[in-house]
């Protein structure tokens, strides 16, 4: 059943219909199991990847690496989840290495990212450091790249 | 100065391919969706291309030797052994190509001698007969049938055997059907070639696009290895059209004769092609299951769609063509392709095309994005649906 899961990853617009065929799973099936998949959060939510760089919204993006003393008995996950609750925050990922959180998250501008992190994340109890990096230009996301794609000039030919 | 004398008569005697002007009105129209081109829409994965510019930054730049580079030949050989059972020797059994096109073309030139015939199972692709006569040979036709799975049938091809028969060609998986031909059905026709002088020029350039059976290849029957040509590439197996690497794997003697030609008219494949190649044989084995599952889903999506809207389609198991029956429509195939073009802005092949038995059927290619296909299928629906409505006003009035 992963074979519906690798499908919609790639692409979730396509339809129970074009699903069953593909994974040659009846209708029915594909539905109940899409259904199971959105309760047990296997399927999180359905997304479009939006470069809004070239729309006139402004957005700012930044990486901050966060560094944390583990909690008794909870170890990092306390902080986490306080650092998720704000609207602002897209990603957390538990690190390996030198620094313990990565904070993804994303503004109108960058005062609004430093603001952020100077009022509401470095403040938290627990965080010890943080190190902001903005993301100059996105490349490649989910797959996906941003940059338009130059395409090969071609005739038709019959093959 | 009148061209029509200095020409060639037995190159002007081809009949020119009659989808040049179908595809120059596609190239003109607007939001077209094309299920028309036979290649893959995948672009060559990374890695292989990768080294193929590493080689350029190296300076690799010379010709290789005729046969192709030794390296790229050892990993064919290993490729052959390890998808398909084969065993050839890099030494002097496998000869790297300009495409499987070169290949075929080099095989019939080096069998033929004028007036030999060579059967050739249709609807196929389009090169075989015209490279044929090109050689000097005669082409003869064998009609392949819906109810067989446009399938090859031991009857069949007896009753096309003549003194004069020198080759047997065998284009599974097939386009454009997308039939294939399972070892039982190989079986069946070494039963006929077997003791004969027959040889057999297998195009097995889709090998690796079969879906549901893995493919059998004729020179790993009893007794036919001896008398089999097989013509392969990387063009569908790993999307590489652009970069002309084909190959083909025979007895000894044949190698040497058809590298011979090969020398003199081709020199060597293109080098930077080669060392992509040699990634691909070595590294590229996930590559090709990973296209194959996605032509597999667009497939089912296809023929599901195409027999739902009410057209005949027996099941293709090879290659990325479906070959959906319209007779229903009323409509001859090149009618059939020329409307919908013009009404709904899709492109599909003429059957007739590709030979006698491929009158009735059309071909489409679902080596694209599941979007078009879902569009071409709208579309198709609502022609179809045109149709009937107009012959509908048509028997009233």
């Amino acid at each position: 059943m992963t074979k519906l899961l690798r499908l919609l990853e790639e692409d979730c617009t396509l339809t129970t219909g074009q699903l069953a065929s593909m994974a040659a799973i009846p209708e029915e099936e594909v539905k109940a199991a899409i259904r199971k998949y959105e309760e047990e959060k296997i399927i999180l939510g359905y997304k479009a990847i939006v470069d809004w760089d070239r729309t006139d919204r402004e957005a700012v993006t930044a990486l901050i690496e966060v560094k944390v003393t583990p909690q008794r008995g909870e170890g990092f996950d306390r902080v986490a989840e306080r650092i998720y609750q704000y609207e602002e925050v897209e990603s957390v990922y538990l690190m390996s290495g030198s620094f313990d959180l990565t904070v993804i998250i994303s503004g109108r501008s960058l005062k609004e990212v430093a603001r952020f992190v100077g009022e509401r994340l470095a403040p938290l109890e627990n965080v010890t450091g943080t190190a902001t990096h903005f993301i100059l230009k996105k490349y490649k996301e989910k797959h996906l790249i941003f940059e338009k794609q130059a395409r090969q000039e071609r005739e038709f030919i019959f093959v | 100065m009148n061209y029509d004398t200095i020409l060639s008569g037995r190159i002007q005697q081809i009949p020119p391919s009659g989808i040049r002007k179908f595809f120059d009105i596609l190239e003109e129209m607007k939001d077209a969706i094309s299920l028309g081109i036979g290649e893959p829409d995948f672009v060559t994965p990374w890695h292989i291309r990768d080294a193929g510019i590493y080689s350029l930054e190296k300076g690799f730049t010379k010709y290789t030797s005729n046969a192709g580079m030794s390296e790229l030949r050892r990993e064919i050989s290993a490729y052959m052994h390890r998808r398909f059972g084969l065993d050839y020797n890099f030494a002097d059994q496998i000869l790297v190509t300009v495409g499987g096109s070169e290949a075929l073309d080099l095989a019939f030139r080096c069998l033929i001698n004028p007036g030999d015939e060579v059967i050739i199972p249709v609807p196929s692709f389009v090169c075989y007969g015209p490279l044929v006569s090109m050689a000097g040979g005669a082409p003869v036709y064998v009609e392949l049938k819906a109810e067989n799975e446009f399938r090859l049938t031991p009857g069949e091809l007896k009753a096309a055997i003549t003194p004069r028969t020198k080759a047997v060609l065998l284009p599974f998986p097939c386009n454009p059907t997308g039939g294939i031909m399972g070892r039982e059905d190989l079986e069946a026709i070494a039963q006929v070639i077997r003791g004969t002088e027959i040889m057999v020029i297998s195009d097995e350039i889709y090998a690796e696009l079969t879906y549901g059976q893995k493919h059998a290849s004729m020179a790993n029957i009893p007794d036919m290895y001896e008398r089999t040509v097989v013509v392969n590439g990387v063009s569908k197996s790993h999307a590489m059209t652009g970069w002309r690497i084909g190959y083909l794997c025979a007895p000894q003697p044949i190698v040497a004769m058809m590298t011979k030609l090969h020398q003199f008219g081709i020199m060597s494949a293109p080098t930077v092609s080669q060392y992509a190649v040699i990634e691909a044989m070595r590294n590229g084995d996930p590559d090709i299951e990973r296209m194959r599952d996605e032509y597999d889903g667009r497939r089912r999506y296809l023929v599901e769609g195409l027999r739902r809207i009410g057209l005949d389609c027996f099941e293709p198991k090879g290659a990325f063509y479906v070959f959906p029956c319209i007779q229903s429509s009323g409509l001859s195939s090149e009618e059939f392709c020329e409307r919908f073009l013009m009404e709904e802005k899709v492109a599909v092949i003429s059957g007739s095309a590709f030979g006698a038995g491929g009158e009735g059927f059309v071909r489409c290619c679902y080596a694209t994005s599941m979007k078009d296909i879902a569009e071409a299928l709208t579309r198709m629906d609502n022609f179809l649906t045109n149709l009937k409505k107009k012959k509908a006003r048509e028997t009233e009035a």
